[in-house]
């Protein structure tokens, strides 16, 4: 199974790779802007699968790290300060910082609470952002410049850009993969199945599920700064709890607890609401009822079924 | 002085009317362990039929009966559909599922009942205003959405404290595998606990209907402040929904209200104008959070679980 999975991970990467190859064999530089907003959000998705396949934290305020780094490029660069480094180390350290304190907190609760409370706080930075009317309020702001990496890469260019946002869902699966198989990913993986146990036997749970929560936030951030970066475009809205919602489906339409298999989520989900919004106005009539059978009748996504499927072709 | 009153009734009246949410949802969760995102799209239908049947007949008590009716309906049907297969999945499942169902539900009312929003009317006998303290006027239809919803609030309190369908509604959310091995019919107690729960959304929605527009989506943001209410009051517990309900309601409308100018005390009024919304729309969340950080499982925790 675990060869399968490795298979179409790679698989899955080169194809990533060759997107702007391809579209522009195509003719088709559109793609390029889609597939790099698919990469984006590929990001977030692995970094709440982090936490979520492999803590066990259902966290449904997940676009609030989105938002943080997203406004913090926005906010840096409305005052002038387009040095790119910069703003990606604001976006990232204030996403942690914010995952810090709302984890602090929600993870004294636990099931349904959790939850909840995660939202709560995603509500809270939600609302916050849409009272800030310096920077466009409800509205939204639009952002003068792309980040600047001191002439080393040049984010007007599409391309470009699309493969600083792949180079980065390149690095958050390796670091992914190489923390899950740590001691800290199998101490994490522990308390996911049972807490009171690992408790009981020395490790200090809280503190691991908080640095956990901490870098999946800081990824978020990361995700983030980088959406600003595609969309020149501040608003409230990217972190609206529907598009919390969002980035969930993602990570369980691609199967969770597997780091891979929500990049496949962010790429079916995100191309499957490009076709059917070019078929019919109406395209959520027909994605949220298929969000329904999957869940009901699907287990472990997509990754899920490539693996069962690749698995019975070797016997 | 009269101000404040005025807010707090006004702080009540939003409060009743998040109850008469949060009380379906908080039956669900603590019969059925259901989280039920979708119980804001029961509330948008009972605002779009009771709007279209005012529209259409004028008649105010019909278009309440209608949306819930035609709400409960709905209700039944998808718990049958969908809700049946969910209530041994995991939370993430149902999240999931349920976000499924607002997508489509968001979509159906704009193909049924087009995109651009919806606007209704306070009915005529109710459309006056009641001089409560003399010299200060208050709208009647405000007045009536209070006596209903604290009448709701009784009954709901009558049903479940008094009757035998009540006490094997609290012998549910006490032990669900018990009631079903004593022979209850635990299939039709949660089919009645879901239509009871979309019935109590829609009159919610169809009150709403003449003080906010009817759109598509107008039941999302409201659920998550159901979400709060039931959160802060423990969920599972009516009384916490009741009480949580109110105390949101109330902190929600003062805080709008009377931040600002509270603030302007202490700081500039620019300052004042600028921080004094921003704190007001936070306030119940922090509210929820300040709760949750001493009180884990809420103000009213439900005995076992």
């Amino acid at each position: 199974m675990r060869r399968g999975m490795r298979s179409a991970e790679l698989i899955g990467l080169v194809a990533l790779a060759l997107v702007p190859s391809l579209a522009a064999a195509l003719d088709q530089p559109f793609y390029v802007d889609l597939f790099t907003r698919v990469v984006i959000f590929a990001i977030a998705a692995v970094s709440l699968d982090l936490i979520l396949g492999y803590g066990g934290m259902v966290s449904f305020g997940h676009a609030a790290y989105l938002g943080i780094g997203s406004y913090a490029v926005g906010i840096l660069a409305f005052y002038g300060i387009t040095n790119g480094f910069l703003q990606f180390f604001v976006a990232i350290a204030g996403a942690g910082a914010a995952a810090l304190l709302i984890g602090f907190v929600s993870l004294r609760t636990s099931g349904v609470y959790f939850i909840m409370i995660t939202l709560a706080f995603s509500q809270m930075i939600y609302f916050l952002c849409e009272s800030l009317n310096q920077f466009g309020g409800d509205n939204g702001l639009n952002i003068a410049d792309h980040s600047r990496f001191a002439g080393l890469l040049d984010l007007d260019d599409g391309t470009t850009l699309y493969y600083l946002a792949f180079a980065c869902l390149a690095l958050c699966l390796l670091l992914g993969r190489r923390l899950v198989e740590s001691r800290f990913g199998m101490a994490l993986r522990g308390i996911k199945s049972n807490a009171r146990r690992m408790e009981a036997l020395g490790f200090p749970t809280f503190r691991y599920r908080l640095t956990a929560f901490v870098i999946a936030g800081a990824i978020g951030g990361l995700a983030g700064a980088l959406l600003a970066n595609q969309t020149l475009f501040l608003s409230p809205a990217i972190m609206h709890w529907t598009r919390s919602g969002e980035i969930m489906v993602m990570v369980i339409l691609g199967g969770m607890g597997t780091l891979f298999g929500p990049v496949l989520g962010a790429v079916a989900y995100l191309l499957l609401e490009n076709v059917l919004s070019g078929l019919t106005a109406h395209w959520q009539a027909i994605l949220g009822p298929l969000l329904v059978l999957l869940v009901l009748f699907s287990r472990g996504g997509i990754l899920g079924a490539i693996t069962a499927f690749t698995r019975r072709r070797h016997g | 002085m009269i101000t404040l009153l005025e807010q707090l009734l006004n702080g009540l009246q939003f409060g009743v009317m998040l109850f008469l949410m949060a009380a379906g949802l908080t039956l669900i969760f603590g019969i059925m362990n259901l989280i039920n995102l979708a119980h804001g799209s029961l509330y948008m239908i009972g605002a779009y039929v009771a709007a279209s049947t005012f529209g259409a007949t004028h008649s105010f008590l019909l278009s309440l009966l209608a949306a819930v009716t035609a709400t409960a309906a709905v209700g039944i049907v998808i718990e049958r559909l969908v809700f049946r297969t969910l209530y041994e999945r995991d939370h993430l499942d149902q999240v999931l599922a349920t976000f499924g169902l607002i997508l489509f539900f968001n979509e159906m009312v704009r193909i049924i009942w087009g995109a651009t929003a919806l606007y209704t009317q306070v009915p005529g006998f109710l459309s006056g205003q009641v001089e409560l303290l003399p010299g200060a006027p208050y709208p009647a239809y405000r007045l009536a959405i209070i006596a209903v919803g604290l009448l709701v609030a009784v009954l709901l309190w009558l049903l479940i404290s008094r009757t035998r369908t009540g006490m094997l509604i609290r012998a549910g959310a006490a032990n669900r595998t018990m009631v079903g091995a004593l022979g209850v019919n635990v299939s039709l107690l949660y089919m009645l606990v879901f239509g009871l729960g979309a019935a109590l959304a829609a009159l919610s929605g169809a009150m709403a209907a003449p003080v906010f527009t009817v759109e598509s989506g107008m039941g999302d943001d409201f659920l998550i402040l159901s979400f709060v209410v039931i959160v802060i009051g423990g969920i599972g517990s009516i009384r916490g929904a009741f009480i949580a309900a109110v105390l949101v309601g109330v902190v929600d409308t003062t805080g709008r209200a009377f931040l600002r100018p509270l603030f302007a005390l202490v700081m500039s009024s620019t300052a004042a104008d600028n921080a004094g919304p921003t704190v007001a729309s936070m306030l119940i969340y922090v509210l929820m959070a300040t709760v949750l950080f001493f009180r884990p499982t809420g103000l009213f925790p439900t005995p076992g679980r």
